[in-house]
């Protein structure tokens, strides 16, 4: 493996760790709140539902495994 | 000092100062094994290597328009919080073991005796793993720093809370000379996972165009929200594990709701 890319997937698990699903969750809820946002519906009750959503199904799934 | 100033300051001591336990266990342990002088310089290369970063990106983060920022750092936040948060829960509710200092020392300790005979004059060895120790450590305490600081456009707030945490921990570990085995490491991480979980929803949101009722004043509902609610599943998942331990129990296998109830307990 490549220094480089050694590198990335040190930052990738640095950042995201092992629970890629988290993270592709909080990127997809940024972007409906943001979609969300362009109309004239209150967008901000998103995130939070979202967290509530991605940690119980992460400690869900860390409780199984 | 605002609100969210405030926030700062607190959530990057607590990081800081959790990591910095951490840290001076595996100084501790190669300096009282092998050599404290070469442990020491470790210690000092790590931190300016530290500093260099974030001097380095904090400058090129708040340069980003203000939106992406707050949208970028939010979610990073969010993500690395959602980490904290989620490891602190298992904890609570006793299915990952807690991070036990007096453990590590020994584990680092028993390394340092085994990694060959010390060598006068500079130890490569101690050098080596304290360096190695301080930096991974910190490089979740400079991302905190700059994420946190580059949003409220106050890394140095951010760089001063984290140099005091680190400051009260080193005094504390001179004190000891030991180990902080007593530090309520899970709780901090607990309470750091709460604070970057929260900012990190309010700024991604506020990045990605709504708005909050209340507008700041959001955060004083959503931080204890979601305290409560990371509380509520540690709740529910120590009840699950207890109930699943006397399932287990009853088939004559070890009991695991006792391992549960311990952790709880401890």
């Amino acid at each position: 493996m490549s220094r480089a890319r050694r590198f990335l997937m040190g930052v990738w698990e640095f950042v995201v760790g092992d629970d890629w699903r988290t993270a592709l969750g909080v990127v997809l809820a940024l972007g409906a709140t943001a979609l969300l946002a362009t109309t004239s519906v209150a967008a901000w009750w998103i995130m939070p539902l979202a967290v509530f959503l991605l940690l119980a199904l992460s400690l869900r799934r860390a409780a199984r495994g | 000092m605002s609100g969210a100033e405030l926030g700062l300051a607190f959530s990057v001591f607590l990081a800081c100062a959790v990591e910095a336990v951490e840290a001076l266990t595996i100084v501790l342990a190669v300096g009282a094994t092998r050599s404290w002088s070469s442990a020491l310089s470790g210690v000092g290369a790590a931190t300016l290597a530290l500093a260099a970063i974030v001097a380095a990106l904090g400058p090129a983060l708040t340069s980003l328009p203000i939106a992406a920022l707050r949208v970028a750092v939010g979610g990073l936040l969010l993500v690395f919080g959602l980490q904290w948060l989620r490891k602190a829960v298992l904890r609570s509710a006793g299915l990952k073991a807690m991070h036990d200092e007096l453990a590590t020392f020994r584990e680092e300790s028993e390394a340092a005796l085994a990694a060959g005979e010390r060598q006068s004059g500079f130890d490569g060895y101690s050098f080596t793993i304290s360096f190695k120790g301080v930096l991974l450590e910190g490089l979740e305490v400079a991302f905190i720093v700059l994420t946190f600081g580059a949003n409220q456009h106050h890394v140095g707030v951010a760089a001063t809370a984290a140099g005091v945490a680190v400051l009260l921990v080193v005094a504390a570990g001179v004190a000891a000379r030991a180990p902080l085995a007593k530090v309520p490491e899970n709780t901090m991480k607990l309470a750091v996972g709460v604070m970057l979980s929260s900012f990190g929803m309010f700024w991604g949101a506020e990045g990605a165009g709504a708005s909050w009722p209340g507008g700041d004043g959001a955060l004083l509902a959503i931080v204890p929200a979601v305290l409560v609610m990371a509380l509520l599943m540690a709740r529910a998942l120590r009840g699950a594990a207890a109930t699943l331990g006397a399932h287990v129990g009853a088939a004559g296998e070890p009991r695991a709701v006792e391992t549960a109830e311990q952790a709880v307990s401890a």
